[in-house]
């Protein structure tokens, strides 16, 4: 014990401990509670009964009261453990409370009902995951329409996203023409044009398209993205000239110069774009919620938002709905974070 | 382990389709090719991305001028009539600049004032944060990879789930408040009591954002040459001086780009808080992003134009803190390039 002690406290030159090194540790474990432990809240409160949930205070785990059939007795009884006058516990069912009097009855023995004072007995608690949470809003709510919508919105957003910006990057960096760096400055221009302000005309444009209410209505606006040509068309820099100077001689055409050796090298900036795409696809919310008024075309976060906006909040079903929409994210977070950190430091980009 | 070679082998099954697409395509656009040359097949390539550009990008900022100087809920600019700058009169215009009931549009003062005061505090906040974290990772710790991660989390998260998850912990009888229980505090109303939300506004949104911005920082502090700090330890300069005379001069240009896209994206502030409080309790959370939202999309009678104006208004601020930022970074570069 004392060694693994030494060994975690071992500091770098084996000087004492600087008030620097106290201060670094406590931001670092705070930073760990901070960071993960509003998620991993919500997440162990998804399990919980709707009676657990209006529990306070809150419980960890996700306790209920256990339940027993007496017979005799239509529905399921809630158990007690009840302090008897020789000091032995014992569990009993009750029938009803009436004052600061419960019924009760020995699940043994149900003929003979005992009084008890309520302040005498305590709950049987047992850990029930309540899984109903996650499979009834998938069977008679609109979650599962939600989650392919979501699904469709990302996956095809984030392929045209590749296709496009990658053609756009490649001829931007492969090729000599006049106003090249026209279209480059008009490209990183419009990263200086947030959706926010160009609202009322593009939601315009969508609706004379006919693409109101519609997922392509969602999808289009978002793929030219700024952020991803820059990234291919910096790294297709990198690629030598020589190599495409080659395959002309060897008579390629350029489509495939563009698909046999350009977009293959490109592999690594494609996958962190494609990464980055499908955070921003899956998260986004502001554009949806204007282009999709109809429910059955509603994407997970609009319609997480909405439930989540109603008078009488079912908050068993929108924590479990909350987990899932959290899913796909965390498991990029987990596998891929380092991709994605790197990247950021790298090229500064969001 | 054994998911790699069924991974492998849908890939190859998915390639082979992609790759006849692609060869398809193949002969007409070599017949493109012969007929325009090797600058025509640079315009094929620009072609889709530009034109989605132009569709959904260019044309709207240019037409949304045009919507700015109209009346009437019509949608289409064609039904619209011609008002000249009365909706930005109606935006602009107070009795009492101070006094913001004085206002016609009292709404948009209102989240004017709102996104201001959140602006000054958030960045604020979010880049004394950033730096700190950043500071700190940029020690020698055993397992850097991960605690790098821990602070960007959240960053991933979407707005939604973000705002879900602290209205689940802020909630009259939440987890927050379970903890002042537990010490001996009485609880709070963080959502419902105007002062708190807006603080529970921007706490939030920093704690969601911070880690994008520490990381910004830190590929800065990375970048700082070590025989710098060598020298200094040599010389014997007290940590702090260390601090402002080498570390602090030599992160500016990584600093101004954190505080200016902080900015940036503080003045739009919506998804999160939106979710949070909805812009309650009353109007007290209401920023500007959702002004316009509501004006041209949630309220019974829309009024694009208003919004129009009120996001080309928002659009000016943007461009001025952008064109702040490159004076800055010029300032900040041509300052390192004399020495």
């Amino acid at each position: 014990m004392t060694r693994v002690a030494a060994f975690l406290l071992r500091r770098r030159g084996g000087k004492g401990w600087h008030w620097t090194d106290v201060f670094t540790w406590m931001w670092l474990i705070g930073g760990v509670v901070l960071m993960f432990g509003p998620a991993v809240w919500l997440a162990g409160s998804s399990f919980k009964s709707p009676a657990a949930l209006a529990e306070f205070p809150p419980s960890i785990l996700p306790y209920v009261t256990a339940e027993a059939t007496v017979e005799g007795y239509e529905k399921p009884l809630p158990l007690y453990r009840v302090a008897g006058e020789d000091g032995e516990t014992r569990i009993l069912a009750q029938v009803r409370r009436i004052g600061i009097v419960a019924q009760m009855v020995d699940p043994k023995a149900p003929g003979e009902i005992v009084k008890v004072n309520i302040a005498d007995r305590t709950p049987v608690r047992e850990i029930s995951f309540a899984t109903e949470n996650y499979t009834e809003p998938f069977l008679h709510f609109d979650f599962f329409l939600y989650l392919r919508n979501s699904l469709f919105v990302t996956l095809m957003a984030t392929l045209i996203t590749l296709v496009t910006n990658s053609m756009a990057a490649f001829a931007l960096s492969k090729y000599q023409f006049r106003g090249r760096s026209f279209v480059m400055l008009l490209i990183l221009a419009t990263l200086m044009v947030p959706l926010s302000v160009i609202l009322v005309p593009l939601y315009s444009i969508i609706s004379a398209m006919g693409l109101f209410n519609s997922l392509w209505g969602v999808i289009l606006p978002t793929v030219a993205t700024p952020t991803g040509v820059f990234l291919l068309r910096q790294y297709m820099l990198t690629i030598p000239d020589e190599l495409i100077d080659a395959a002309r001689m060897d008579r390629a055409s350029e489509w495939q110069i563009y698909w046999r050796i350009v977009l293959p090298l490109t592999a690594p900036a494609l996958a962190v774009l494609a990464i980055f795409s499908v955070v921003w696809r899956w998260n986004d919310f502001l554009w949806p919620l204007i282009v999709l008024s109809r429910k059955e075309l509603y994407t997970l976060q609009v319609g997480l938002n909405t439930y989540a906006g109603e008078l009488n909040v079912q908050w068993h079903y929108i924590l479990a709905m909350t987990v899932v929409t959290m899913l796909p994210v965390v498991l990029v977070f987990v596998f891929l974070q380092r991709f994605i950190t790197t990247g950021i430091a790298g090229s500064g980009l969001k | 382990m054994a998911a790699q070679p069924i991974l492998k082998k849908a890939g190859t099954a998915l390639a082979a389709p992609v790759a006849w697409l692609a060869a398809l395509i193949d002969p007409p656009l070599r017949g493109l090719q012969k007929a325009t040359g090797l600058n025509g097949m640079a315009a094929f390539f620009l072609a889709p991305n530009m034109a989605i550009f132009g569709i959904f990008v260019l044309f709207p900022l240019v037409i949304n001028f045009a919507y700015s100087m109209t009346g009437g809920s019509a949608l289409f600019l064609e039904q619209r009539t011609y008002v000249g700058t009365e909706q930005y009169e109606r935006l602009l215009t107070c009795g009492n600049y101070l006094d913001k009931q004085s206002c016609t549009e009292d709404l948009f003062w209102n989240a004017a004032g709102n996104t201001a005061v959140f602006v000054l505090f958030q960045v604020a906040l979010m880049t004394v944060f950033a730096m700190i974290t950043a500071l700190i990772l940029n020690r020698e710790l055993r397992g850097r990879g991960f605690w790098r991660a821990v602070f960007f989390f959240p960053v991933l998260l979407s707005p939604v789930v973000v705002g879900l998850i602290w209205r689940w912990i802020l909630q009259r009888q939440g987890l927050l408040n379970y903890l002042l229980h537990q010490v001996g505090m009485e609880p709070v109303l963080w959502l419902t009591d105007r002062f708190w939300a807006f603080a529970a506004a921007i706490m939030v949104s920093v704690w969601a954002h911070m880690g994008f911005y520490a990381l910004i920082l830190l590929a800065g502090l990375q970048a700082i040459p070590k025989d710098l700090y060598e020298a200094a330890e040599m010389d014997g300069t007290r940590p702090a001086r260390v601090f402002w005379r080498i570390t602090l001069p030599l992160l500016m240009p990584n600093l101004i780009v954190v505080v200016v896209l902080a900015l940036i994206r503080a003045v739009q502030i919506f998804d999160e808080v939106y979710v949070l409080t909805g812009g309650g309790p009353g109007t007290s959370t209401m920023f500007l992003t959702q002004y316009i939202y509501e004006i041209g999309f949630a309220q019974l009678i829309r009024n694009p134009g208003l919004a129009a104006a009120a996001s080309i208004l928002m659009g000016a601020v943007l461009v001025v803190l952008t064109l702040l930022q490159l004076a800055a970074s010029r300032r900040s570069q041509n300052a390192g390039g004399g020495k």
